[in-house]
């Protein structure tokens, strides 16, 4: 292999890892503080796509403002989602949550068949972000400096967010222990619905990007994405912002590497993401940036 | 809480059923009130004749059923009547899901009594329907179902369009002789019968073209659902095919064919009917200029007057162009229309006799002679994009 | 007492074979197609209800084991020509292609290999614990699919396989269903089934009682599929043909919404619900369908079905979370009490 083709593969390896990092961020959020599987992340990521795809072609708005009101009305969908499918079995057994959360996907992803009937769309095209830019003999899309970029500038003012405000500390505490947060004054149900809203509008961001790179939507995309980038996060070690972006370029530059040098493997592509899934739980179960939690009984 | 919860629910649901009574094509549906209205309670009077429709309308595959629906309630509009008889349609969902499919083939068949089926899209559904129609005797159409597995070994399936094989030689045929390409390079979609079948008959009338065994220097696979190419495309173009034949589903090949371009990779593009969607061309935007893949009907050049006629009401209803499936859709109603006519009497043994004795069918598709698996033999065309339309390019008879 | 229950239950299975006596021969075929379901669905609500409901063990790979069910006994009960007709791409490999067995022996064999399959992947995941071990089996789970879809030698890849032999018929799902009924039942009720729940309840607690975790929830894992195979085994055989998309993670959320709707942890509820969840959603079908109320017609919506029925499931997750019948189960005892106290209704089901 040239190197300039190697060049090429690993661009592409980060282009596909910086979008990952993005969703996967959303998942950890909401697993920090509820160390719950949101199963219902990738459906909500799926909405924010019909919600940017609506505002152009239907209501005719520009793409900048039509983005906005998506990311707005998924982070919307996000506490929504909250409130209907989770708060109330905050008390609950563990297993009855999690098939709560699959429960709200599925009926996510019906719901927008009924909405949006099952035939996929294209998402609208932003020339902007898709012109193709060439450096040396390596082209991609511009887009694939921006993902990184706009990943960057989340997790900085995600750290922020989390360790430099009042919401974060609240976001802090309710994540160590529930009942202690309640008794020091922190209103655990608003910061938990905030967490959502953010995780929410992360998936959205991702969820545009995505769009803008993988012009199609349909009411089913948001499961295997969903399954990948929480595989990314628990790679990252879940709860943890960082690991979630190293989880996310991993797993990216992973399954392009792995296609390079293996090309006879192609149609197994997708299983490379659960074996490396697996791998990580048995070997380093608290990820790559995880620190060691003891499981609450 | 609860009472939040209530509310929420209910919004949803009145959302739902308020959108979607706005946002369905209205003239899709204006025919189907006459027809779906007894469907929930089968009469037993002789006055109607029941066909029955099942088709993934909710699902995975929800974007094939749907097209095929269309043709099919366009047909039933247009030719309304048969022996006398006012023909309706009952269209059940097969949730693109195996299991499902072979119930509600089932439930066609003894519920709403229905006297042939249409359907299903993908083949994979088709065939999990099979045992039903041949063990109860109720001939079965399949519009747009190319694996020949479907109507292998059974009686009472049959289908309106040509099968993998010949799709498969003449896209060979198109990149030996019209692309002068000696060695290709297949992407097929794996999880999809379709693209492997095709894929393989593509590989073998290559190699016989080339009368090199190594004329296909690269086979790249994907999951249907996938989104990233650009390594498997990378991968491919180190072997520097002359050609690349990618079938598969329309959204995933729009976006291999898009990536590839991205990539800076420069080789013609060659695929299969399932590319004929608006959506196609909506996704892969200029990138998809110039691909070229074989298809059953085109729009441009009507091969038949039944052509003529689904052109115009289609374009009239719809105002749009049809895509192949929703003409073979029509195609599979007419024809099972026709087989009544000759049978004379509502019996689906003799209509099934009938359907098997189909010679120079004039559908809106093409000229449809079923051969003695019940598959029609018809000749294929040839397109391509160019200014963001479907481009007829030529016709190949079959052989 | 203990007689009169055990005449009650003999009477009550001979009233049950009765029953499939006359379905036999007298309902239509769509109607034995939907019993049959439910029949099957109850093997798998059951297996899955071991694993999830009474072990406490989040599983999510049931489709995976279906599909190894349903394929092992799908190429060992077809013919060689059938076999030669569907693999027509690639010629299947050479041991496979001239065997053929009777269906038990092909069911039997497709559960032990899917039982071997579980020891594979069980004996390093189930160290996981809660979502851990969700997310682990369902990656098992579409792997398995990923790994079908591109052996095409073995499993005739994506084109599936079709003419496999109609062996399933009432006797046999109804039959194998309480088989599967009084196996679970029994075990549920031995020491070794007390452990389990013991593990559900506290797993600290359980453990230093001296129950060996790991093999406990092990032995469950197997047990469970090698049932979900057998269910698996007697759809394909069912429905005649099948692909690798028919296993899906789907097909798990469907077998998981019932044992959740019954009750995790009761074994009446999987039944109950297994019969009401499969005959129900083939009864939604009509809001899919124009309504017509004779002055006016609703027009139906395709796939609100779906939508409602997901809907269904969030109420009962969130406003019952214990299911229909919670861990409760069905009792001779209690019933008859329930009679002489106040006489109310009868339950069709038959519960041990």
């Amino acid at each position: 292999m040239s190197f300039e083709l190697f060049l090429q593969y690993l661009t592409n390896g980060i282009s596909l890892g910086s979008l990952y990092a993005l969703i996967a961020i959303g998942y950890t959020m909401v697993y920090g503080i509820l160390k719950l599987i949101n199963f219902a992340h990738g459906e909500i990521f799926m909405m924010s796509l019909y919600f940017g795809f609506y505002g152009v072609s239907v209501f005719s708005m520009p793409w900048y403002i039509s983005f906005i009101v998506a990311i707005g009305m998924t982070a919307l969908l996000g506490m929504m989602v909250e409130r209907a499918a989770y708060k109330p079995l905050r008390e609950s057994p563990r297993i009855t949550i999690m098939v709560s959360a699959i429960g709200v996907s599925f009926f996510l992803q019906n719901l927008a068949i009924v909405l949006f009937g099952g035939r996929p769309k294209a998402f609208p095209n932003v020339r902007l972000l898709t012109e193709v830019m060439q450096i040396g003999s390596v082209s991609f899309q511009r887009l694939t400096m921006i993902i990184p970029i706009v990943t960057v500038v989340l997790l900085f003012a995600l750290l922020y967010l989390v360790n430099n405000t009042k919401t974060g500390m609240a976001m802090r505490a309710v994540s160590k222990d529930h009942e202690t947060a309640r008794l020091m004054g922190v209103d655990v149900n608003r910061t938990i619905t905030i967490t959502f809203g953010i995780g929410s509008i992360l998936a959205a961001i991702g969820g545009i990007m995505w769009g803008a790179k993988f012009p199609q939507i349909a009411p089913f995309m948001g499961v295997m994405p969903g399954l990948k980038c929480f595989i990314a996060a628990v790679v990252g070690g879940i709860g943890n912002i960082t690991g979630a972006i190293i989880g996310g370029f991993i797993l990216g530059i992973g399954e392009i590497m792995l296609i390079a040098f293996l090309p006879n493997l192609t149609g197994y592509r997708d299983a490379f993401a659960f074996i490396l899934l697996i791998a990580i739980l048995l070997f380093r179960p608290t990820g790559i940036m995880g620190e060691k939690i003891s499981e609450k009984v | 809480m609860k009472k939040y919860l209530s509310i929420f629910m209910v919004m949803l649901l009145v959302l739902s059923i308020g959108l979607v009574g706005c946002s369905s094509q209205a003239p899709a549906d204006t025919p189907a009130e006459e027809n779906g209205e007894e469907a929930t309670e089968p009469s037993a009077d002789d006055d109607v004749i029941r066909i029955g429709v099942f088709q993934p309308i909710t699902g995975a595959n929800a974007a094939g059923g749907e097209l095929e629906v269309e043709g099919v309630r366009l047909a039933n509009e247009l030719y309304p009547e048969v022996l006398g008889k006012k023909v309706e349609l009952v269209i059940v969902d097969n949730r693109s899901d195996v299991q499902e499919a072979a119930s509600a083939a089932n439930r066609l068949i003894e519920r709403d009594k229905v006297s042939a089926i249409i359907g299903s899209w993908g083949s994979g559904f088709s065939m999990a329907a099979g045992d039903a129609v041949r063990d109860n005797q109720i001939p079965a159409v399949a519009a747009s179902a190319t694996n020949p597995l479907v109507t292998q070994g059974n009686d009472y399936y049959f289908r309106v369009c040509f099968i993998d094989p010949f799709q498969g030689v003449v896209m060979a045929n198109y990149a030996y002789n019209n692309l002068g390409a000696r060695k290709a390079a297949i992407v097929r979609e794996i999880s999809n019968d379709y693209a492997v079948g095709l894929a393989r008959f593509f590989e073998d009338a290559f190699i016989e073209l080339t009368g090199d065994p190594d004329s296909v220097v690269a086979i790249a696979d994907y999951q249907t659902g996938d989104q990233d190419f650009t390594s498997q495309l990378l991968n491919v173009n180190a072997q520097n095919p002359d050609v690349i034949f990618a079938p598969g589903n329309f959204t995933e090949s729009a976006l291999v064919i898009r990536q590839a371009k991205e990539q800076g990779i420069d080789i013609p593009f060659i695929g299969g009917d399932t590319w004929e969607t608006p959506e196609f061309i909506e996704i892969g935007q200029e990138h998809v200029e110039g691909i070229v893949f074989s298809t059953f009907f085109t729009s441009e050049t009507p091969i038949t007057s039944e052509s003529e006629t689904f052109l115009a009401e289609y374009r009239k209803r719809y105002n749009r162009e049809p895509a192949a499936v929703t003409a073979l859709g029509y195609d599979a109603y007419i024809l099972i229309l026709d087989a009544i006519e000759r049978a004379g009497v509502v019996d689906s043994v003799k209509i099934r006799d009938e359907i098997a004795k189909t010679q120079g069918f004039e559908g809106a598709a093409g000229i449809i002679s079923l051969d003695e698996n019940g598959d029609a033999v018809k000749s294929a065309v040839i397109k391509t994009v160019t200014d963001g339309k479907f481009i007829y390019m030529d016709t190949i008879e079959p052989f | 007492m203990k007689i009169r229950n055990t005449i009650l239950t003999l009477v009550s299975i001979a009233l049950l074979a009765a029953f499939i006596w006359y379905a036999d021969s007298n309902f239509d075929s769509y109607k034995i197609r939907i019993l049959n379901l439910c029949a099957i669905y109850t093997i798998l609500a059951l297996s899955m209800n071991l694993i999830n409901g009474f072990t406490g063990l989040l599983s999510l790979g049931h489709a995976g084991f279906m599909a190894v069910g349903a394929y092992t006994t799908a190429l060992l009960t077809m013919s060689e020509t059938a076999k030669q007709q569907n693999f027509f791409l690639k010629p299947i490999v050479a041991p496979l292609a001239t065997i053929t067995l009777p269906f038990l022996p092909a069911l039997l064999i497709g559960g032990v290999l899917s039982a071997f399959v579980a020891f594979l992947i069980g004996a390093p995941t189930l160290r996981l614990r809660g979502d851990y071990l969700a997310i682990a089996t369902l990656g098992f789970s579409e792997i398995i699919r990923i790994v079908f879809t591109n052996t095409q030698n073995i499993t005739n890849g994506p084109l599936g396989l079709k003419s496999i032999p109609n062996n399933t018929n009432l006797w046999w799902t109804f039959g194998l269903a309480l088989v599967t009924l009084i196996l679970i039942k029994s075990l549920i009720d031995s020491s070794y089934g007390k452990a389990l729940k013991a593990i559900r309840e506290d797993e600290v607690a359980a453990e230093s009682m001296g129950i060996n975790l790991f093999q406990h929830k092990l032995i469950a894992f197997i047990i469970g599929a090698f049932f979900a195979a057998i269910g698996g085994g007697l759809l394909g055989s069912l429905i005649g043909a099948i692909n690798p998309i028919m296993f899906r993670f789907i097909l798990t959320f469907n077998v998981l919404l019932i044992v959740v709707m019954g009750g995790m942890g009761s074994i009446t509820g999987s039944v109950i619900s297994a019969f009401a969840v499969t005959a129900g959603l083939e009864y939604l079908r009509v809001l899919d369908e124009s309504i017509n109320l004779g002055f006016v017609t609703i027009k139906g919506i395709p796939g609100l079905r779906m939508v409602v029925f997901a809907g269904l499931l969030m109420v009962v997750v969130i406003f019952f979370k214990n299911g229909l019948m919670g861990t409760k189960e069905f009792s001779w005892d209690k019933l008859i009490n329930f009679f002489t106290s106040k006489k109310r209704f009868k339950k069709k089901e038959v519960g041990q």
